[in-house]
């Protein structure tokens, strides 16, 4: 098996956990060089980039609030000090925000931090990833949506309206930069056995995940792991022709009524 | 990357040219037993010589894929001689008569466009997954197009039939999802294929222009998105479109 992103240095914010995590190892696996980011999760973000390095790869942790503009430039500077370059950026920093709150209940001030962290924080990154990628001459993105980009659901609606703007996002700076060697891409997962589930579900509770997983058609909840794979081929040279693209993993969820 | 689809037993509609050729060029290099189709017998046996010199196990038949019986009998012949399918990739389709305006587009055109792009990929899916139901294994990928989501001036039954193949590939993923079935659509944009008729330099730098990446894809970057797309990797990817485009679509 050829490792298909050797000599690449990849950035994974929302790091430290669940699909940021599972990426940032397959990342590792698959020869880049990674740099772990995240707001809160020192600890484990710093574990990861550890266990990374114990098995052989290059890895570091850096803290960062993707909402704040100068964390996001110190992020990608301590990358490019550290490794010399960024070849991959995946956005995947975001929070659901309260659960189970309707639109006219939903506080101004909740709506700020899930606009904040989901969308600005998607924008800043890409930003300061892109000054660098153009730099270098080339470069690719993937951004985390989440099936809630494409449909709505009840009692989110700043999640839901954020996730939407990330894919909107991510087809503006797609054709913005696709001439210049980047290319620029959203992922939709569904349902994934990731910390931001469990803050609803308890995924220990079998009949509460069954209840879930009967709604899948493919009929589970979705592995990080599941989710990481697909990051890692659309940051490889297969995709070399995907831009632009919000690419759903969502077990055939949304293709449902 | 190879091995990824060893003892796998892969059939290709419309693989005499393009994007099809490609696959299965493909699917034999990542160690798969290529089964082609494609009423181009010239085109076919090009593709079949290819793909002896890979893999020692290929063969070609020249169906219909609009035609029940000839699909029935197709399929009747690959079960005597493999058993089983494992991955079915539908991507036989005519553009039609293009430059044709809705108002000015003969009935009969419409038909056999119908016939081949949609009931054609209907009939490939019922005889692929009466097989694949047996061992509840296996992966279906049809090809649509850009046009299949988005619409296009002067070719009025490709665009309504690449639809259409976006919602039979959703229809038929759900319905199947749970017997260890995966279908999905592959939505290439402007591929350096017969289909797309490139005329000269000129007409290609046209062409290019109107992607934002600035070029037409190679049919092999179709073929890599369609190879992974019947891999492991995309496991939990399901009735999904899958846009092959160089960002033509994400503009307005």
């Amino acid at each position: 098996m050829v490792k298909r992103l050797e000599n690449k240095v990849a950035l994974v914010t929302g790091g430290s956990s669940g699909i940021g995590e599972s990426t940032a190892f397959a990342f590792a696996r698959e020869g880049a060089t990674v740099v772990v980011s995240s707001r809160s999760n020192v600890k484990s973000g710093t574990q990861i980039a550890r266990t990374i390095e114990e098995r052989g790869g290059k890895a570091r942790f850096v803290q960062a609030d993707v909402a704040n503009s100068l964390d996001v430039q110190n992020l990608v500077n301590e990358t490019i000090a550290t490794y010399g370059r960024l070849d991959i950026g995946f956005n995947n920093a975001g929070t659901q925000g309260p659960a189970a709150v309707y639109t006219a209940d939903s506080t101004e001030s909740d709506w700020d931090r899930v606009i904040d962290l989901n969308l600005t924080g998607t924008f800043l990154c890409m930003k300061y990833e892109l000054k660098q990628m153009l730099e270098q001459g080339g470069g690719t993105i993937v951004n985390t949506a989440s099936i809630s980009a494409l449909n709505g659901t009840r009692g989110c609606s700043s999640y839901v309206a954020s996730k939407h703007a990330v894919i909107g996002l991510t087809k503006s700076a797609a054709l913005d930069y696709a001439s210049r060697g980047i290319r620029i891409n959203a992922i939709c997962p569904g349902f994934t056995k990731t910390p931001l589930l469990e803050a609803f579900v308890d995924l220990s509770d079998a009949a509460a995940e069954k209840r879930i997983a009967d709604r899948i058609p493919l009929g589970r909840i979705a592995n990080p792991d599941n989710i990481a794979d697909v990051v890692v081929w659309l940051c490889s040279d297969a995709a070399s022709y995907i831009t632009a693209h919000a690419l759903t993993i969502d077990g055939g969820f949304t293709a449902q009524l | 990357m190879s091995g990824r689809l060893k003892s796998k037993i892969a059939f290709v509609t419309g693989a005499g040219s393009g994007i099809g050729r490609s696959a299965a060029i493909g699917f034999a290099k990542e160690g798969a037993t290529v089964i082609i189709n494609d009423l181009d017998r010239e085109g076919g046996q090009e593709t079949l010589n290819d793909l002896k010199k890979i893999c020692s196990s290929a063969s070609f038949y020249s169906a219909d894929v609009a035609n029940f019986s000839q699909m029935e009998n197709l399929f009747e012949g690959i079960i005597d001689k493999h058993g089983r399918i494992d991955i079915g990739f539908n991507n036989a389709g005519v553009p039609g008569i293009t430059g044709v305006l809705t108002a000015d587009y003969d009935e009969e055109d419409w038909h056999r466009v119908v016939a081949v792009n949609l009931k054609g990929i209907f009939l490939s899916m019922k005889f692929e997954l009466k097989i694949m139901l047996q061992r509840k294994s296996g992966v279906i990928v049809n090809t649509s197009s850009v046009v299949g989501m988005g619409g296009f001036r002067g070719c009025p039954a490709y665009v309504a039939t690449k639809h259409g193949i976006i919602g039979l590939t959703r229809a038929a993923a759900i319905e199947y999802a749970q017997s260890g079935i995966r279908i999905n659509a592959v939505c290439p944009g402007f591929v350096r294929t017969p289909l797309l008729g490139l005329r000269d330099d000129e007409h290609e730098s046209n062409i290019s222009r109107r992607v934002p990446l600035g070029r037409v894809a190679e049919p092999e970057e179709i073929a890599e998105a369609v190879m992974w797309l019947c891999s492991d990797e995309a496991s939990y990817v399901a009735a999904h479109p899958l846009l092959v485009d160089g960002g033509v679509l994400a503009q307005i």
